[in-house]
């Protein structure tokens, strides 16, 4: 599997027309949709029931933390910056719950209320440390990762205990039953509403002062932008969505003690995917969240293809780094991007929101 | 925590320090040496209080047996990190160079050296892989490593079930034997940190790297061929990694896989350059830091086992010591470093506005 | 008359390397790289169990699961101190007076089986602390990582003070040399769980193992299921030792079998991944049972059958208590292997025995007993107030911290 070929001449054609329809399948963020739009169509190709809305639902509601997961790392990479500790903090808070409610119902609410302040925390020590301390955020979310695996397992003496309650688990393994397609998952639903809140801030003032921010801080502190406070919410914003990807991963699937090991990287992956740039200030949420959609899809693929599951990892690496260089070699049939000090004028960038 | 306190208040100490240790970069390859001297002087103590002596000649020996594998892997990441890049694959590397060594060796004394060899190519030819996609084809180095990790992951799940080959006693030899207080391993590893440090700062390749790092577009504009350097230090990056395969090799007398990339060398290596005082974003650093930086982490770990501190509660303060240790050099970068630059950019960044040379005037501190 | 007898005596040496007695050659004993299961005395060349990275030593397979029906020496109701045809060696030079310092290289306790069984073992060391056998208990965790470990052994030998060294490999062949020079040192070696491919150490302890597991499982879903069914394997990572004996076990008995292999799935343990997966093939058509290596995420595999909606498939899990709790609530047919946990009480045991010079079993095989309809009841009951990714199979019933130790895990 690769990406469509498209030639370099209609990659330039599209790049003179503009934001043309072309545009979105031409480079950049294009390409995932592209891709995602190739993958879908191969499963439903080798296995016809994947399209049908009940399998489809399945597929959302499973790829649906991801997509949540992939929201909150684009705020902080489009801001130049990298969490790491996403991973741990989705499994910190899934054992957070486990413990804390113990399988009583009437807990339920209490304690999704204190993740959510347990998830601010955490998202403020990461940006305060990345902003004052001017501790790199690779760094600063690489602790934070350590911090949290040893200081949770600690807590509970190494394996989770206690147990989620139902009306905590129905958010990421139920849904609202209606003809056709069985079910309309809730965690698809939370999705949603987050892609949409997501839109509509990247296209409010903090959404521009944080791209502007990503694309050139110098340029975005003489404007005014106070960068510090930018992007240490960038990263609460990160916190907070892990800690909701947390309900969903916990609702769907339980506690185990794996829960959330290695989920940074597939995030920033499939942030990557998207076609936002690693180094902050491009990028399209929208075709973040297509990225998180297009890996599960590839995962999908990958089972259907009956591929054997070791060398999955490889044919992952060629498509992530063939996806990537695509967008990359479009990106730079480009005009070149604007000089610093214009972009402090006009920090708006082609696709917002 | 700990470090607060100590790397903090003798500062002029630590210029004078480094200075004499490291003429060109005073001020914070001297801090990082004071840090690791601080770590030990409390390790030293706090072992004593527990009843045991910390610079005993077996804890000594320890510590530097623990350093080495990483220590090979970090001088490497060193080289990349200064170029403004990254290797996520190093683990990666080391396992299949640790496979390709001891298969091509196979327990015959006569095929050592070709089985290095063959060990060190394939590491290289990753490296040249991994140069290419980020150079060439324009991909984040984060990514590009990360694919080509995933690469050798699927290939090495796939054609190795277990562990494979075996290495002949004298190979053997290489991880287990010692001169004196020093481990051999240990001792070729600072060998090659050497020729690193002299790279660095002797050689042109070594002069373009802190160009490259300082400021991509700024070295291109004047004429240098980034592509190039950058693709050297990815060679060299992989390599080192392979030579850390081959030592994990030598000490477990045969090539293994899962065993070696799931044990955390790439975040681990990350971790050591940026504790060693090398920006991230590239174009300053050194590899004498790296070492320390390597050495304070062999610390932490011999006194959290002379210690029996639980292994969660480990990973708990590791976090954290690498978190302050890490603001603690920041702050004595912040004024000439106002705008923090991003890596991963290249030609777009902000920061880091040095001229190309590799000397750093730090001498303020 | 003479060249027959010694004909004789060649035959009969060579038999005896051939069914696995032991050698003193370390170099011979190379087979078993497929550790928990393998018993390191085995004499199979070890080109064959390492080179072509082979998981499948039929001898060993086969002993194995002989051993599942053999009546083990000793007092049944400590499995722990019980052994399956053990041969014993002399330890009277290893004799000690006085409380000993006992060494431990911990490969972690990075899974709920190690956590549990760490805990059993900590108690039992309190046990003889109190009792003045143990003075110092030190050790030493190398999170998973082999290197360290064989520094974390070095750092032992080099200390000069344990009374004993007790041993459980991260990996199978890369700790052999490590072990190697512990035995040289003169200290008794205990390793348990996985083992190395020397046969130096005073001790190896463990359960049957990984083919015997396998196979409990394999076994259960031949016999509960119709000809022609399907089934799925889950398994947790690739390369590891103690994991793909087990695997090696199923394919061999569901290769002889009518059942249809779907597939075999990494999982990494995960429950999210393992409940997308369980689904995925679901979607596809039919699965009738489950395979795993581990139980870890068991309940996630059967929650797939219940969200799409189908019948409960014939569920082979482990003797970790979510999972036993979801068979009692759902009354599904299952199975639940056990890789017996209790047998971290054994390796203190052994090192007390040592010290006082009494025999120790050259290689001390464990009873190791699935969780069936049978004793599922009994097993729930003896285990009501323990907290979930617990061990049924513990065995630390008897010790002075029960329940609070494990119930906390502290």
């Amino acid at each position: 599997m690769s990406h469509p070929a498209t030639s370099p001449a209609r990659t330039n054609r599209s790049a003179a027309v503009g934001r043309s329809a072309l545009d979105l399948f031409a480079g950049g963020s294009g390409t995932v949709f592209a891709l995602l739009i190739v993958v879908l169509v191969a499963i439903t190709f080798l296995n016809p029931s994947f399209a049908e809305p009940p399998s489809l639902m399945a597929f959302l509601r499973n790829a649906a933390p991801l997509i949540v997961l992939a929201i909150g790392q684009y705020f902080v990479i489009v801001s130049g910056e990298f969490d790491l500790s996403v991973g741990s903090l989705v499994g910190a808070q899934v054992v957070i719950a486990a413990k804390l409610i113990d399988g009583e119902e009437s807990r339920t609410w209490g304690v999704i209320a204190l993740m959510l302040v347990f998830g601010l925390l955490v998202g403020l020590v990461n940006g305060l440390v990345t902003t004052l301390l001017r501790v790199p955020s690779f760094i600063t979310t690489l602790g934070m990762l350590l911090i949290l695996a040893g200081a949770v397992r600690l807590w509970t003496g190494g394996a989770p205990t206690g147990a989620l309650s139902d009306s905590f688990r129905q958010w990421g393994r139920t849904g609202i039953d209606m003809p056709v397609v069985r079910q309309l998952p809730y965690a698809l639903l939370i999705a949603i509403a987050l892609g949409v809140a997501a839109v509509l801030l990247m296209r409010a003032p903090y959404g521009r002062t944080l791209l502007a921010t990503g694309d050139n801080p110098t340029a975005a502190a003489f404007a005014g932008v106070r960068v510090w406070r930018v992007r240490t919410l960038a990263f609460v914003l990160s916190s907070l969505m892990a800690t909701l990807a947390a309900i969903l991963i916990g609702g769907f699937a339980g506690v185990s003690a794996q829960v959330g090991q290695g989920l940074e990287f597939t995030a920033i992956t499939a942030v990557v995917l998207g076609g936002v740039v690693l180094g902050g200030g491009r990028g399209w949420v929208v075709a973040a969240m297509a990225g998180a959609l297009t890996y599960q899809a590839l995962e999908r693929l990958f089972t259907q293809l009956d591929m054997p599951t070791t060398a999955r990892p490889a044919l992952q690496g060629v498509i992530i780094i063939a996806a990537v260089a695509y967008a990359a070699r479009s990106r730079g049939h480009r005009p070149p991007p604007p000089a610093p000090a214009e972009t402090a004028n006009d920090p708006v960038p082609e696709r917002v929101g | 925590m700990t470090l607060t306190q100590q790397a903090e208040a003798p500062r002029t100490a630590a210029a004078v320090e480094g200075r004499r240790r490291a003429p060109v970069r005073l001020g914070t390859t001297g801090i990082i040496y004071l840090a690791l001297v601080a770590i030990l002087v409390i390790g030293t103590v706090l072992v004593a209080a527990d009843g045991d002596n910390l610079l005993a000649e077996r804890n000594i020996v320890d510590m530097l047996t623990r350093s080495s594998v990483l220590g090979f892997i970090a001088i490497g990441q060193t080289l990349v990190i200064l170029c403004r890049s990254l290797d996520l694959s190093v683990g990666y590397v080391a396992a299949l160079s640790s496979l390709v060594g001891a298969t091509t060796m196979d327990g015959d004394p006569a095929r050592v050296p070709l089985g290095i060899a063959a060990a060190l190519g394939v590491a290289a030819a990753v490296g040249l892989v991994n140069g290419l996609v980020i150079t060439k084809l324009k991909v984040n180095a984060f990514i590009a490593t990360l694919g080509v990790a995933l690469i050798i992951r699927g290939y090495l799940d796939t054609e190795y079930k277990g562990p494979a080959g075996s290495v002949p006693d004298s190979f053997q030899n290489f991880g287990y034997t010692r001169i004196g207080v020093v481990p051999l391993s240990t001792a070729v590893m600072l060998a090659v940190a050497v020729a690193g440090i002299v790279l660095l700062r002797r050689t042109r390749t070594g002069y373009r790297m802190f160009a490259v790092g300082g400021n991509d577009e700024v070295a291109r504009l004047s004429g240098l061929r980034t592509d190039r350097t950058v693709i050297v230090a990815h060679v060299l990056c992989s390599m080192t990694a392979g030579a850390a395969g081959l030592l994990l090799a030598s000490r477990f007398s045969t090539g293994v896989a899962a065993q070696i990339y799931s044990a955390g060398y790439d975040l681990d290596s990350i971790a050591a350059v940026v504790l060693g005082g090398t920006l991230l974003m590239g174009g300053r650093g050194g590899i004498a830091g790296t070492i320390a930086g390597v050495l304070i982490l062999a610390v932490l770990d011999t006194v959290f086992r002379l210690l029996q501190i639980d292994p969660f509660f480990r990973d708990v303060l590791r976090g954290a010591i690498i978190i302050v240790a890490v603001a603690l050099y920041a702050r004595r970068q912040i004024d000439r470093h106002a705008v923090r630059a991003r890596f991963g950019k290249h030609g777009r960044a902000a920061g880091g506005q040095d001229a190309p040379r590799p000397v750093i005037p730090e001498a303020r501190a | 008359m003479r060249v027959p007898k010694t004909v004789l005596a060649g035959l009969a040496a060579a038999s005896l390397a051939l069914t696995g007695c032991s050698t003193d050659d370390p170099e011979a004993s190379g087979a078993s790289a497929e550790g928990d299961g393998g018993s390191s005395a085995e004499a199979t060349p070890a080109a064959e169990g390492q080179a072509d990275g082979e998981w499948f030593v039929r001898a060993d397979y086969e002993r194995q699961l002989a051993q599942r029906d053999m009546q083990p020496e000793g007092d049944e109701s400590k499995p722990w101190l019980q052994a399956i045809e053990p041969e014993f060696v002399d330890t009277a030079k290893y004799k000690k007076s006085g409380a000993q310092t006992l060494c431990f290289s911990n490969a972690s306790v990075s899974n709920p089986w190690r956590v549990t069984g760490w805990i059993t073992m900590q108690q039992q060391v309190d046990v003889y602390k109190k009792s003045g056998e143990i003075g110092e208990f030190r050790v030493s965790d190398a999170g998973d990582d082999d290197n360290k470990q064989i520094s974390d052994i070095q750092a032992f030998i080099d200390s000069g003070d344990c009374g004993a060294i007790i041993v459980s490999p991260s990996t199978t062949a890369t700790l052999t040399p490590a072990v190697e020079a512990a035995c040289e040192s003169g200290v008794p070696v205990i390793v348990f769980d996985r083992g190395v491919n020397t046969d130096c150490m005073t001790t190896f302890i463990h359960p049957i193992g990984g083919y015997a597991y396998g196979a409990d499982g394999a076994e259960f879903l031949v016999d509960e299921l119709e000809p022609g069914s399907k089934v799925l394997a889950l398994r947790i990572l690739p390369g590891v030792d103690v994991l793909e004996n087990r695997w090696a076990a199923a394919q061999e008995i569901f290769g002889n079998s009518d059942l249809e292999v779907l597939g075999d799935e990494f999982t990494g343990g995960d429950a999210a991944k393992i409940k997308d997966i369980v689904t995925q093939y679901l979607q596809r058509g039919d699965v009738d049972g489950i395979w795993m290596d581990a139980g870890d995420g068991a309940v996630a595999a059967v929650e797939a059958f219940e969200d799409a909606g189908q019948d409960y498939p014939v569920m082979v899990g482990e003797d970790e208590l979510s999972f036993l709790r979801k068979w009692k609530e759902t009354g599904m047919t299952a199975i639940g292997p056990a890789y017996s946990n209790f047998q971290w009480r054994t390796p203190i045991e052994a090192a007390v025995r040592i010290w006082k010079g009494e025999q120790v079993p050259k290689e001390w095989v464990l009873p190791q007993s699935p969780v069936t309809d049978e004793n599922l009841d009994s097993l729930l009951e003896a285990n009501k107030d323990m907290p979930s990714l617990h061990y049924a199979k513990f065995g630390g019933e008897d010790l002075p911290g029960y329940p609070q130790a494990w119930k906390d895990r502290s």
